[in-house]
C-alpha cells in the first residue's frame, strides 16, 4: 500500500454502522436458522422457545452493536458481524450436542450455561469499549498487565483454588464457578508484549552477525526471547498445557519480528521452538502420545479414540454433512469443546467447515488490516498480536482435531463451550474494535501524545 | 512495521489454506476409506437404523425392514428364513452382512451412487435416506420344491439344488441344506446374536455354508457329460461310435483297474450313447485316456471350470479340473473322480449349456434394482459366458441324455408327455464316508425351460448301497422341473 492510498483511507472516514447492522442481521439469520435446523433435524419440530431464544440473542447482538455505534463509531464494520455469526453457530451447535450429552459432570445443560457466558461476553466487549477510550493509555500499564498475566498463569498452580482437569492444570475453582485464567492472560500478554517491544525495539533491531544474508540478533539481546521461551516451557512443564505454551511463545516471536522487522528474530524463535518441542517430546509421555496419535491414530483406535472418532465424524459428514441434529457427533469425547470443529464438520460437512475457517481467516485479515492502518506503533503491535492470537489458536486447535498437526488442547474461539474463552475473545474483539476506531476516525487536530508516534506513521518499511 | 505485517498476513493465509486443504483431504478424498473402516460406529449405527430396502422374490419380500420402537428404528426381518437364508444372507450389527445383504449393501442401504438423487431429496426433506429394493430371479415354486425335496430326505440331510433358466442364466432355485434362521443374527438383542453366531459357526454341519456355490465336490458320473462333450467336439467320436464296454479297464502305469458298477455295459463294444445311458466307467475312462487330460480340461473350462468370477451377485468358489494328471488319474478324472471337483452351480451350468445349444449363459440372481419410490434403476441383461460346444454337439448330447432318462439310469426324472434329458452321478469317497449323489437334468428336451443340478452330500437313514444319484436326487430334480414348467 502506498502512502497515498493510506492517506486517502484515513482522509475519507465513514462510520459504516449501517453496514454493520445489516451484516449483523444476516449473521443473526444464520444463527437462528441453525437453531431451527437443529430442532427440525433432531425432533422434527421447530424448537418451542424459538422466539425467546432468537429475541434474546438478537438483543445481545444489538447491545454489542449499540456499544460500538456510540463508543467506537469508526470501528471496522465487519468484525462484529463475523463474531456474532460464529457465536450464533456455536450456540446452536452446543444446544444440539446438549441434546445428546448425558454427562452428569456438566451439570444442568451446557447450552444454557453457554448462553449465560455469551451474555457475559457481550458485557465484556461493552466494558472494554467503555473503559478503554484510547488504547494508547494502556501503554502505561505495560508492566502491570505483564504481572497480572504472570499471576493469572500461576493461579491454577496454587493449592486450594487450582484444579486439574484431564491432566492439564489450567483451571481455578471459586465456589461453583470454574475459570481458565490463561484465556484472560492471553489478552494481558498481548498488551504487555506490545508495550515492552515498542520501547525496546530499536535496541533489539540492532544487527549482530550476518549469516547467509540474514542479520542475526546480537547475543546480548537474547534475554527477552529466552525469558518468553522459559515462560512458555513453564506453562508446558507445570500446567501441561501444550496449546497455550505454543501460543504464548508464537505470539512473542511474531511481535518481536514485527517490532524489529528482523527476520533473524523469527529464525531464532523457530529454532527455540523446535528445541522446546523436542525437549517436550523427550520429557513428557503425553506429548509423545499426541505425536503418535497424530502420525498413526488407527494403530490403536482405543488409545487414540478421540482423534479417530473425530476423523470418522468428519468423513461421515462428507461434502455437505448429515444436517444439524442428524449426525452422531457425541461419539467423539469433548464434542462440545475441543472437538466442536469435527462435530460441525460432521453435521455441516466440508462446505460448512470451509465456510467457518474462511470466517476465521476474515477476522484475522481484518485484524491485520487494522494493524496496517494504525498510526501508532503500540496500537499496531496490539492489533497484530490480537489477530495473530486468533490465527495461531484456530490453526493449532482446528489443525489438531482434523489431524493436520498433533493435537494440543485449545478452545475454538467463539465456537467451543467454555466461559473463560468466550468472554476473553469478546474482550479481545473489543480491543481490536477500539484500535480500529482510532485508526479510521478523522485525524484529531491536536498533536499526538508522543512525538515518537508521529514519526512512526511515516515509517513505512 | 507494515512490511512484516504484510508478511504475516500471507503467513496466516498459508495457515488457513493448510487447514482448508487438510479438511478437503479428510472429508472428501479419504472419506470413503474412513467410512468403510471396521469399527466405525457412526456408519454402522447409521446404516443399521435406516429403512433398508427389501429383497423381493416374485414381488414378495424375503428380507425387509419393519419399523420397531427402539434405538435403531427398524428391524430386519426374514419372512422365509430357512428357505432363502443362503441367498439373502444375514444383516447383523456385530457381524455385518453376508451374501446379498453384503454384496448389494450399497443399494439396500441407499448409499449407492445410483440413488444419489433420492438421497438429496431425503436430505432436503430431513428424512433419513431409505434403501432401494432388489428383485431376485428365483421362482418361488421351484425354490420351495427344491427345499422340500431335500427336507424330505430327513433333518440331517446335507445337500444343494440349483435350477437355471438355460436361455438366460437366471437362477430359478438355489437351495442349500442345512440352512439357518438369519432373524437370529439380525436381532437387536446383541447377546443372543453372538450366541447364535457362535453356535452357527461351531455347528459341525456348517449351516452358514452355501453348498450350491461355496464348496466343491467330486461330480462323479455327471462329469461324463463333459467328457462326452469333449469326445464329440474332437470330431473323432459320434453318439454311435463304438467304445469299450466290459467289466474292467486295465490302466497304464499302475495295477489299478477301472470297474463298471453296472452290468448293462456288456462285455464287448457298445455305443457312446449306451455308455452314457448306463454310465459305464470303463468306456469313459478309455475315452478320457484317448482324448488326453488337456482336451478334458479345455472342455471343462469352456463350461466354466477354473473361473470364480462368473457369478456377479454372490461369492463363488471355482470348480477344478486337476492340473497335471498322469494317465490313470486322467482316466479317473474323465469319470468325475480323482481331483475333479465342482460346485452344484457349475454342474447346473454344464447341463444348462447343453440345453441352450452349447451356449453357457452367465448365472445371475438379481433381476431388477429399484429406487425406494419403485423407479427401475437397473435391469439385468442376460450375458453369454462361453460357447462350450457347437449347436450340433449340444443336440447330440441332448439326445444321448434323453436316452439316459428313457432307457438308462435316470428313469426317476421322467415326466409324462415331456422329454427330459438327464445324467446321474454317484461319486465314491473313502471307504467310511457315504458317496455323493448327483443328478443333473433339463426339460423339456426340445425347448428347455429349466436345467437342474441336485447334489446330496450325505443323509441319514439311507443305507450306503442304496445311495445313488437316480434314486435319491432324481425325484427332487423332477419336482423342481415340474414346478418351473407348470408355472
Amino acid at each position: 500500500m502506498t502512502m497515498q492510498t493510506e492517506a486517502q483511507a484515513v482522509s475519507v472516514p465513514r462510520k459504516r454502522r449501517g453496514t454493520e447492522l445489516s451484516l449483523i442481521v444476516v449473521a443473526l439469520l444464520v444463527g437462528v436458522g441453525a437453531y431451527v435446523s437443529v430442532g427440525l433435524g433432531y425432533t422434527g419440530d421447530i424448537p418451542a422457545d424459538i422466539t425467546a431464544v432468537a429475541g434474546a440473542f438478537a438483543a445481545l447482538a444489538f447491545v454489542a452493536h449499540l456499544a460500538v455505534r456510540f463508543l467506537a463509531p469508526y470501528a471496522d464494520p465487519v468484525l462484529l458481524p463475523l463474531v456474532v455469526l460464529l457465536n450464533g453457530i456455536g450456540l446452536a451447535m452446543i444446544y444440539r450436542l446438549d441434546l445428546d450429552i448425558t454427562d452428569p459432570r456438566l451439570g444442568d445443560g451446557v447450552a444454557r450455561q453457554q448462553v449465560v457466558w455469551t451474555f457475559v461476553g457481550v458485557l465484556a466487549i461493552v466494558a472494554v469499549l467503555a473503559v478503554v477510550r484510547d488504547h494508547r493509555r494502556l501503554q502505561s500499564y505495560t508492566y502491570t498487565l505483564g504481572l497480572v498475566a504472570l499471576g493469572l498463569l500461576v493461579l491454577p498452580l496454587l493449592p486450594g483454588i487450582g484444579n486439574e482437569i484431564n491432566g492439564a492444570r489450567i483451571w481455578i475453582s471459586v465456589g461453583p464457578l470454574s475459570f481458565q485464567p490463561g484465556e484472560v492472560a492471553k489478552l494481558c500478554l498481548v498488551v504487555f508484549f506490545a508495550g515492552y517491544l515498542v520501547v525496546k525495539r530499536d535496541a533489539l533491531a540492532l544487527a549482530g552477525r550476518r549469516f547467509i544474508g540474514i542479520d542475526l540478533p546480537r547475543g546480548r539481546d537474547l534475554g527477552p526471547i529466552l525469558a518468553a521461551w522459559l515462560l512458555s516451557l513453564g506453562v508446558l512443564v507445570f500446567q501441561r498445557d501444550l496449546g497455550s505454551s505454543l501460543l504464548f511463545f508464537g505470539l512473542f516471536v511474531v511481535l518481536l519480528y514485527v517490532a524489529t522487522e528482523r527476520v533473524g528474530w523469527a529464525i531464532v524463535g523457530i529454532l527455540l521452538f523446535l528445541g522446546g518441542a523436542y525437549f517436550g517430546y523427550l520429557t513428557f509421555g503425553h506429548v509423545q502420545n499426541r505425536v503418535a496419535g497424530w502420525l498413526d491414530p488407527f494403530s490403536d483406535t482405543d488409545l487414540y479414540f478421540q482423534i479417530v472418532q473425530g476423523q470418522y465424524g468428519l468423513a461421515f459428514g462428507g461434502l455437505i454433512g448429515t444436517g444439524l441434529g442428524q449426525g452422531d457427533p457425541t461419539l467423539t469425547p469433548y464434542s462440545y469443546s475441543d472437538f466442536i470443529v469435527t462435530s460441525l464438520g460432521e453435521e455441516l460437512g466440508l462446505a460448512g467447515l470451509m465456510a467457518l475457517i474462511v470466517i476465521y481467516a476474515l477476522i484475522v485479515e481484518r485484524g491485520l488490516r487494522v494493524a496496517l492502518l494504525c498510526r501508532d506503533a503500540f496500537g499496531k503491535l496490539i492489533a497484530t498480536g490480537l489477530a495473530v492470537t486468533f490465527a495461531l489458536q484456530v490453526f493449532v486447535v482446528v489443525g489438531g482435531v482434523t489431524r493436520l498437526i498433533p493435537l494440543t488442547g485449545l478452545t475454538t474461539p467463539f465456537l467451543s463451550y467454555g466461559g473463560s474463552s468466550l468472554v476473553a475473545n469478546w474482550a479481545m474483539v473489543g480491543l481490536l474494535l477500539r484500535i480500529s476506531h482510532a485508526t479510521r476516525q478523522p485525524q484529531p487536530l491536536a498533536t499526538p501524545l508522543h512525538a515518537e508516534d508521529a514519526t512512526q506513521v511515516v515509517r513505512l518499511r | 512495521m507494515n512490511r512484516p505485517i504484510r508478511v504475516l498476513a500471507v503467513a496466516c493465509g498459508v495457515l488457513f489454506l493448510a487447514l482448508l486443504l487438510n479438511i478437503n483431504y479428510v472429508q472428501f478424498l479419504r472419506a470413503d476409506d474412513l467410512n468403510t473402516t471396521t469399527g466405525n460406529r457412526r456408519v454402522l449405527d447409521d446404516q443399521f437404523s435406516r429403512e433398508r430396502g427389501p429383497i423381493l422374490v416374485a414381488g414378495k419380500p424375503v428380507a425387509e425392514s419393519v419399523p420397531i420402537d427402539d434405538d435403531f428404528d427398524y428391524q430386519r426381518r426374514y419372512g422365509f428364513p430357512q428357505l432363502y437364508a443362503n441367498l439373502t444372507g444375514y444383516y447383523s450389527y456385530q457381524y455385518g452382512g453376508s451374501d446379498l445383504e453384503s454384496t448389494e449393501n450399497s443399494i439396500l442401504s441407499g448409499s449407492d451412487p445410483a440413488l444419489f438423487v433420492n438421497r438429496v431429496v431425503d436430505l432436503l426433506g430431513s428424512d433419513k435416506p431409505a434403501g432401494g429394493s432388489i428383485s431376485l430371479t428365483v421362482d418361488p415354486a421351484a425354490q420351495q420344491a427344491a427345499y422340500d425335496g431335500l427336507a424330505a430326505l430327513g433333518q440331517n440331510t446335507r445337500g444343494a439344488v440349483v435350477a437355471l433358466d438355460p436361455s438366460t442364466g437366471a437362477i430359478l432355485a438355489m437351495v442349500s441344506r442345512p440352512s439357518y434362521d438369519p432373524n437370529r443374527l439380525a436381532s437387536h438383542d446383541f447377546g443372543s446374536v453372538s450366541d447364535a453366531y457362535k453356535e452357527l459357526n461351531d455347528a459341525e454341519a456348517d449351516p452358514l455354508l452355501d453348498r450350491s456355490r461355496q464348496n466343491i465336490y467330486s461330480p462323479g458320473s455327471t462329469f461324463k457329460l463333459v467328457t462326452a462333450a469333449a469326445a464329440l467336439e474332437s470330431g473323432t467320436y459320434s453318439p454311435d461310435t463304438m467304445v469299450t464296454g466290459g467289466p474292467t479297464l486295465n490302466l497304464p502305469l499302475t495295477d489299478d483297474v477301472l470297474t463298471n458298477d453296472v452290468e448293462s455295459c456288456g462285455s464287448g463294444q457298445i455305443t457312446l450313447t449306451m455308455a452314457l445311458a448306463f454310465s459305464c466307467n470303463v468306456s469313459f475312462g478309455e475315452v478320457g485316456l484317448d482324448l488326453g487330460a488337456d482336451a478334458l480340461r479345455e472342455q471343462a473350462e469352456a463350461f466354466g471350470f477354473g473361473d470364480d468370477t462368473y457369478l456377479e451377485d454372490l461369492s463363488l468358489v471355482e470348480s477344478v479340473f486337476p492340473a497335471d494328471p498322469d494317465e490313470p488319474q486322467t482316466a479317473f478324472s474323465a469319470i468325475g473322480q480323482f481331483d475333479v471337483s465342482a460346485t452344484p452351480l457349475q454342474m447346473a451350468m454344464v447341463t444348462a449349456g447343453i440345453a441352450n445349444g452349447g451356449t453357457v449363459m452367465k448365472p445371475y440372481v438379481v433381476d431388477e434394482i429399484r429406487s425406494p419410490d419403485v423407479e427401475l434403476l437397473e435391469e439385468h441383461d442376460p450375458e453369454e459366458l462361453s460357447q462350450a460346444v457347437s449347436a450340433g454337439v449340444a443336440a447330440q448330447l441332448t439326445e444321448m441324455m434323453v436316452t439316459v432318462v428313457n432307457d438308462g439310469t435316470a428313469a426317476e426324472a421322467q415326466i409324462p408327455d415331456i422329454d427330459v434329458a438327464a445324467k446321474t452321478g454317484t461319486a465314491e469317497r473313502t471307504e467310511d464316508l457315504p458317496p455323493y449323489a448327483w443328478f443333473v437334468s433339463f426339460a423339456p428336451a426340445d425347448d428347455p425351460e429349466v436345467a437342474v443340478a441336485v447334489f446330496i452330500e450325505s443323509t441319514q437313514g439311507v443305507a450306503r448301497e442304496e445311495i445313488s444319484g437316480g434314486g435319491l436326487a432324481g425325484p427332487i430334480a423332477r419336482s423342481v422341473m415340474e414346478a418351473v414348467i407348470e408355472r
